[in-house]
């Protein structure tokens, strides 16, 4: 796979990262390098081998279903750009 | 809000047998349209909240109602560095949901990110599973007018929920509340099996039976925790190949499932008469306006670049854990059907009725086990049920429980009351609740079943009437029935209609 401008310019918006001309260059490139050691990586014969979705060998670890969280609205909404007592605000969304 | 959700449930019982009849008409569901006829392909993803106290990865309640942010947790506002742990309830919840639906339940499973970025997301993704869900294929069996149909069930993974935007308090805000944010959801998804509305409607009232009995999900529409995104396309009958689809997102009750479906079929089938062809997308289906609209903002959305949390772990399941999980599911609607036509005698469509709803089949359970088999059932399916629909109430909340219905069935099988005097306990008993047996001597309701008694009425109404009485034994027959109904009337209703007729016979032989 290769990554080229138009590439780049998608993830940018999918990932909402705005990137001038000089930077979506150096990105194109960069990121074209680091495709071609994957793509190295692709050929070695991995048919045998199961994927790898962690690289700790440890089991995942679980809570009991109690409610021991929450009820701290005014701290929560501390960092909400603009003020309401109730909910978080943000410009109009609406489809 | 609860009482149309209720409505919605008693409709159905009510009018299942209406129903029945309508759809038995058209055995296949076709759209005729100008040139050809087509079929309609369904598949439904349905996004069932788990039943659990607290949520997937954080310890904030999942109440419903609450005062909004008042369930937040900094896991849930995705503050930095805060890391989700699993809730091990809600992945018990999920693997019992897949063993309630035969489904394989996979001992691997893993979670991903599934990347977008909407108001009320604070995480900017939502965890999800993608290639490795917790349960994989399994099948629902549809109970249809015309037979039974089985549906494929392609997976089930565990997801959260996002948090909810409202519109309408601010004319150019919108306002988060993220309550919901986090809370463990079931994400099932049917293989294309499904060709009609009426079908869809099986179909998520099963699943949503099911989920019930199991208590996994407590399928409450209104407040959300059942919605689901309907994949529509049509095809030329007869033909084999899938054509191109869209997704109809977010719909939050079955009647707008079957409209959604109606008008996006109808719009497919138009596309392709004249010519042009269907674009694969997202559309919302607008309820005021009765039509589905493309989501134009959802065009990228498909890009959700999953790949796996980095901050949780594979989700390795205890082979023992599942075996005993399977050990103690509940008996479920089908195989409760199966008993009760068994054991009951009853018919195909009524053992449907009773087990669709556990509360339903858990009282007729109740009042059968102790009262006379014919009578219990005519008595739930007929008066009750009625009673339930005028009043708009579900069978947990009905004034008269299995035990007062149990009393009132047994005082007709025992012969204290007449069937129709019950009709008239019943009636008290429906507005007030009160005790049958109260209710049968407050009111001096008793049949009247002593022969001495009864004879000398019957002796009252022979001399009264002896012209008659005379024409009776010289051939006319018909007249029985006079002599019965002047004995009723005399004995203002409460005379044992079987003991009269034992005596009439005797009399006037």
């Amino acid at each position: 796979m290769s990554i080229d401008k138009d590439k780049i310019k998608h993830i940018s918006k999918l990932a909402r990262i705005s990137l001038d001309a000089k930077k979506t260059d150096s990105l194109t490139k960069d990121l074209s390098s680091i495709f071609k050691f994957i793509e190295q990586l692709n050929e070695l014969n991995t048919d045998k081998t199961e994927p790898l979705s962690s690289i700790l060998n440890e089991p995942l670890r679980s809570r009991k279903d109690v409610v021991n969280d929450g009820k701290i609205r005014e701290k929560i909404l501390e960092n909400s750009p603009q003020k309401n007592e109730e909910f978080f605000v943000v410009p109009k969304v609406i489809e | 809000m609860q009482s149309k959700r209720k409505l919605i449930l008693n409709k159905f019982l009510i009018d299942g047998g209406k129903n029945r009849l309508m759809s038995d008409r058209s055995e296949k569901y076709l759209i005729n349209g100008e040139k050809d006829k087509w079929e309609v392909v369904i598949g439904l993803e349905v996004h069932a909240q788990v039943t659990s106290n607290s949520k997937l990865f954080s310890g904030s309640s999942t109440t419903f109602g609450a005062e909004p942010n008042t369930q937040v947790s900094l896991v849930d506002s995705a503050f930095p560095g805060m890391l989700p742990v699993i809730n091990e309830y809600c992945v018990q919840q999920a693997v019992k949901t897949g063993l309630g639906l035969n489904a394989k339940i996979n001992p691997y499973s893993v979670f991903d990110r599934k990347n977008y970025f909407y108001a009320d997301l604070p995480q900017g993704y939502q965890i999800s599973q993608y290639k490795n869900p917790i349960v994989g294929e399994g099948e629902i069996t549809l109970d249809l007018p015309n037979g039974s149909k089985k549906v494929g069930i392609e997976r089930l993974h565990l997801e959260q929920d996002a948090g909810k935007s409202i519109h309408d308090l601010d004319p150019s805000n919108t306002f988060v509340d993220l309550n919901r944010s986090g809370v463990a959801l079931m994400e099932i998804v049917s293989k294309p099996d499904l060709r009609s509305p009426d079908e869809v409607n099986a179909y998520v009232k099963k699943l949503r039976s099911i989920m019930r009995y199991l208590g996994t999900c407590d399928g409450n529409m209104q407040e959300g925790s059942l919605r689901a995104d309907v994949n529509v396309s049509v095809r030329k009958e007869g033909d084999t190949k899938l054509g191109t689809r869209c997704e109809i997102k977010n719909v939050n009750s079955i009647k707008f499932m079957q409209m959604a479906i109606i008008y996006e079929s109808k719009r497919q089938v138009e596309l392709l008469e004249s010519g042009k062809s269907i674009d694969q997308e997202t559309r919302l289906f607008d309820i005021k306006k009765n039509e589905t609209r493309s989501m134009r903002s959802k065009e990228d959305a498909h890009d959700y670049r999953y790949f796996p949390d980095p901050d949780l772990l594979p989700l390795n399941l205890d082979k023992k854990l599942i075996e005993k999980i399977r050990k103690d599911l509940p008996e479920l609607p089908d195989e409760k059907k199966e008993r009760f036509i068994k054991e009951h005698s009853l018919t195909p469509y009524e053992a449907n009725v009773l087990v669709s709803e556990k509360e339903i089949s858990n009282y007729f359970e109740e009042v059968i086990k102790s009262s006379d088999k014919k009578l219990t059932k005519n008595w739930i399916m007929g008066d009750l049920f009625a009673s339930l629909n005028e009043k708009n109430i579900s069978i947990s909340e009905s004034p008269v429980t299995a035990k007062k219905m149990a009393e009132l069935i047994d005082s007709i099988s025992s012969g204290v009351i007449s069937g129709r005097t019950a009709k008239e306990v019943f009636e008290i008993m429906k507005e007030t609740g009160e005790d049958p047996k109260k209710i049968i001597e407050s009111k001096g309701l008793q049949q009247k079943s002593d022969p001495k008694e009864l004879e000398k009425i019957i002796d009252k109404i022979l001399s009264d009437n002896k012209d008659k009485a005379e024409q009776y034994k010289s051939g006319k027959d018909k007249l029985f029935g006079f002599f019965v109904g002047q004995v009723m009337k005399e004995s203002g209703g409460k005379a044992n209609p079987q003991l009269v007729n034992e005596i009439l016979k005797k009399k006037l032989k």
